[in-house]
């Protein structure tokens, strides 16, 4: 129903920098999940974009008009919060009619969106209830019909699914994706979970110190990740990160001593300072490799994780399947398809 | 909060507030800067003329001796209501919070002489020690003690004091059950199992965590007993027999409205207000001292 | 172990009774008549003469000394304590809304300007408070007896303190569902304050009743006399010879109202009391 597209957006709070030029183009009906660790301004940019906070510089558009000097209620947006804030007065159904009210609709189509709305969610038996007589569950499906009935042209949401426990949390969070690509309204989802992130985006916008790190699909954010932050914030165990040099443009040398032979060499590369980094699924036991001297082994069942030190005392973190038995140290070779070559000063990826 | 959490406008709230500053400006500011000014100031005889004699009228009171009479009696006075009033509410309290099951309707039928206005009090006490038709009057004089309260200065004292008390003692048991019920039973239980006797109890685990309430309630109670019995002073002894229960506030009002002496009531009102705010910063800089317990 | 539990009851009882006493022995004297009461023969059990000492008191009030009817008395009473208790709810609802809800220049001192009336109780101001009151033609007014006494410090901090627990998303919701300042405090701010300002009104309620040097000071037009300061007035000096029965059963039905909101009332009473004193 309509396109977001945010025009160099910054943020000052005094001296502070939050936000430090986000750009930024939705697509009609797409699911951006802005994620980032706390502190990264990814609230702040929600708010932004809702009107409940001003930009210090920057343009917001949605469906191509500005916005940006409009007041939240004139921006045709809903937005779902952290703690739902749904109103303790009043029930269900009030709570998701209130703002229609206030827009001065009829009553008879006041009705007929709240009944809608909650048949979608399911809540159709909870409308005459108080929030406080609602689960956690409820409260969330609420807080979303809420937003459903104003039938806005864009979703926000502020990390809504963090009360909830691990279970329920799965649960919605499969819900409001069915629920988003039925509707198919443009949505803005922030959470500091990677897997919500993963799960949830068509595309990701990893947020780190007030700028966007890297904004693109969730699979390509985990195979080619933009830069160590993003590399190291996605993914889990976090991928490792060893200090070397390119030997030729296409052979990594390793300050440990080993060489690893690159699938795509990086012209002009030779010589110059790299970070390399290994995610520890793409490690595996071998007749030759990376010596590692295992410390603590973390069995999940299907497979192992192994922390443990190279002959250096580099960190090694590697992923196997199956069991791994205590007391043995391992030789693992690093698949030579998923390495990252990152430059050392900037930390930006440099492979292709 | 941040910017987003709350309403733009300027106009708006300062018409909200308006009544409230309003009523503010015009009965408790410029009155009480006339106050201040009214102190530095002298009339003569007549009313006409008035001489700015700077700290003269404060040192007139401050040096008479019937001011300087009055503000120990007020100290005396407010003491003793505040003693009587904090002992015995705290020895109900205990005795209510020993056994929870009727500590309810204890407390239904302890806390209603708290909507006694003062003055009521003053009537019902009067009407307990008349000296003629009170039933503890008659009976003080049938048993041989002289009792008029309306001609002995010091009776007239006893009674204004226990009609003060007894009208705050309520005030002060909600407060100390509420502090009483508020210790957790874990702590009693580990005193108990440390052998402590109930009396010992009390005295080094139970009234130590009390303690802030005691000396919030202290405060409130001397509070009280400065301002508020003055409907209970003015009902039943009018300040009399002569002087002998004429508190500082009393005095003021007697010097101002019905002596009509500007200069030095204004000059008491000043150490008086200099005096209620000692008072509210001492509750406030406790209360927020209290806010950690 | 039983005979000691015995004893929080007995001093308890004691107490209570104690703290009954004074009301008890004037509901005893409003049902006698003047003459047994003026004898000083005070009985401890009621007398057959209660129904024409309340319809005097109601009615025509304390005979020679105080010619006011309790009736009209109560009214003024009522009215006063309910306009106090109002008035100071609906401004310090609107002071603390202004305080916590927007930033705008100014906004400490005004709240400070509000805190500091705490510090000026009536009773260290009387004579220049009432000359204000003579200039501004409020002596012997209603509006004279109340105005002065609705601006309330204890109850802005009280409501400050409540407005700041409201979680802020609830205004951001507001915002976002369109709802300006005023419509957000008509539909969620009061209705969230209800149990504050029912506690308050207890309280406010008891102390409007109670006041006496405000209408002593502020009314001396019969018409407007409270039944605290009409009861007093009623005495004179003590003498004996007082149509005291009278007298008794004007204070049964001076105290009767307040100590009826507090049983009635007892749990927003309570929470009142604690809630103010924070």
């Amino acid at each position: 129903m309509a396109t977001l597209n945010l025009r160099g957006i910054k943020k000052r709070f005094g001296d502070t920098q939050v936000l430090h030029g986000i750009d930024l183009d939705v697509a009609d009906g797409e699911m951006i999940v802005i994620v980032g660790a706390s502190g990264c301004g990814k609230s702040t940019l929600l708010r932004i974009v809702s009107g409940l906070e001003s930009a210090t510089e920057g343009q917001i558009l949605i469906g191509g008009r500005d916005v940006t000097a409009l007041e939240p209620a004139e921006r045709d947006i809903a937005m779902v919060f952290q703690n739902y804030a749904l109103y303790p007065h009043m029930s269900v159904f009030q709570n998701m009619a209130y703002g229609l009210k206030i827009r001065g609709l009829p009553k008879a189509e006041i009705e007929s969106r709240v009944a809608e709305a909650a048949k979608l969610l399911d809540i159709g038996h909870l409308l005459d209830r108080k929030p406080r007589q609602l689960s956690g569950g409820q409260r969330q499906r609420v807080a979303m019909g809420r937003a459903i009935v104003r039938e806005p042209h864009l979703f926000l949401f502020d990390e809504p699914l963090s009360n909830l426990d691990a279970k329920l949390r799965v649960t919605m969070r499969a819900e409001i994706r069915r629920l988003q690509r039925r509707l198919a309204v443009t949505s803005l989802f922030v959470t500091h979970d990677q897997v919500e992130a993963m799960t949830l985006g068509d595309r990701l916008v990893v947020m780190h110190q007030g700028r966007a790190a890297q904004v693109a699909s969730p699979m390509e954010v985990w195979s080619k990740p933009a830069d160590t932050y993003v590399a190291g914030f996605i993914g889990s165990p976090s991928m490792n990160f060893l200090p070397a040099t390119m030997e030729q443009d296409g052979v990594v040398l390793l300050d440990s001593g080993e060489r690893l032979t690159l699938v795509t060499p990086i012209p002009g590369s030779t010589g110059r300072a790299v970070t390399l980094g290994i995610r520890p699924e793409h490690l595996s036991p071998a007749e030759a490799g990376l010596a590692l001297r295992v410390e603590l082994l973390e069995p999940l069942g299907s497979e192992t994780v192994v922390h443990g030190r190279m002959p250096d005392g580099t960190a090694l973190t590697a992923k196997l399947p199956g069991m791994v038995p205590e007391g043995t140290d391992l030789l693992l070779r690093p698949d030579s398809a998923w390495l990252h070559v990152f430059d050392r000063e900037t930390g930006r990826r440099i492979s292709a | 909060m941040s910017q987003s959490a709350i309403f733009k406008g300027v106009v708006v709230p300062y018409l909200l507030l308006a009544p409230q500053l309003l009523v503010t400006a015009v009965f408790f500011f410029w009155p009480a800067a006339q106050a201040i000014w009214q102190s530095l100031l002298r009339e003569d005889a007549f009313g006409l003329n008035s001489d700015f004699v700077w700290f003269e009228n404060f040192v007139e009171v401050l040096t008479d001796p019937t001011w300087l009479d009055a503000a120990l009696r007020t100290a005396l006075f407010s003491v003793s209501v505040a003693t009587l009033a904090l002992g015995s509410a705290l020895f109900l309290a205990v005795q209510a919070d020993r056994n929870i099951r009727g500590a309810t309707t204890y407390k239904t039928l302890l806390i209603w002489p708290y909507a006694v206005a003062p003055a009521v009090a003053a009537v019902l006490w009067l009407f307990m020690f008349h000296p003629n038709i009170g039933v503890f009057g008659r009976a003080l004089n049938a048993l041989g003690i002289t009792w008029d309260y309306r001609l002995n200065g010091a009776q007239a004292m006893t009674l204004v004091i226990f009609a003060s008390a007894w009208k705050q003692v309520s005030y002060n048991f909600i407060f100390f059950l509420a502090g009483l019920q508020a210790i957790p039973k874990s702590v009693l239980e580990a005193a108990a199992i440390d052998g402590a006797s109930p009396r010992y109890r009390f005295w080094t685990v139970v009234f130590p965590l009390l303690s802030p309430t005691a000396f919030f309630l202290l405060v409130v109670n001397l509070t009280y007993a400065f301002f508020e019995t003055f409907g209970v002073i003015h009902s039943l002894t009018q300040g009399g027999p002569g002087k002998s229960t004429e508190t500082l506030i009393y005095r003021a009002y007697s010097d101002g409205v019905m002596n009509l002496n500007l200069g030095t009531s204004a000059a008491q009102s000043v150490i008086l207000m200099l005096l209620v705010i000692a008072l509210t910063f001492v509750q406030f800089r406790f209360v927020e001292r209290r806010v950690h317990y | 172990m039983r005979a000691r539990n015995i004893w929080p009851h007995v001093w308890l009882v004691l107490g209570v009774l104690i703290f009954s006493f004074p009301i008890y022995i004037t509901l005893i004297g409003s049902t006698h008549d003047a003459s047994t009461i003026g004898r000083g023969d005070v009985p401890l059990l009621p007398g057959p003469h209660a129904l024409e000492n309340y319809a005097q008191a109601w009615g025509s009030g304390g005979g020679r000394y105080m010619g006011t009817p309790a009736v009209q008395m109560l009214a003024n009473s009522l009215a006063m304590a309910l306009l106090i208790a109002a008035g100071k709810i609906v401004i310090s609802l609107l002071s603390a809304f202004a305080v916590v809800f927007f930033r705008f220049p100014g906004r400490m001192i005004c709240f400070w300007a509000i805190f500091i009336t705490l510090m000026l109780p009536v009773e260290v101001r009387i004579i220049p408070t009432f000359e204000v009151m003579v200039n501004l033609s409020l002596v012997n007014t209603m509006a004279g007896l109340v105005i002065p006494l609705i601006a309330s410090a204890t109850a802005t901090l009280l409501f400050r303190q409540f407005f700041m627990t409201i979680p802020p998303e609830f205004v951001e919701a507001a915002k976002i569902d369109g709802a300006g300042p005023m419509r957000f405090f008509k539909d969620v701010v009061l209705p969230l304050s209800i149990t504050n300002i029912a506690a308050l009104f207890v309280i406010l309620f008891i102390y409007g009743w109670n006041q006496y040097l405000w209408p002593l000071l502020i009314i001396n037009d019969r018409g407007l006399e409270t039944i605290i300061v009409g009861l007093t007035k009623m005495i004179g000096g003590g003498d004996s010879q007082n149509e005291w029965n009278v007298i008794m059963a004007t204070a049964v039905m001076a105290l009767l109202p307040p100590v009826g909101v507090v049983l009635l009332m007892q749990r927003w009473f309570i929470k009142g009391l604690v809630e103010t004193e924070k």
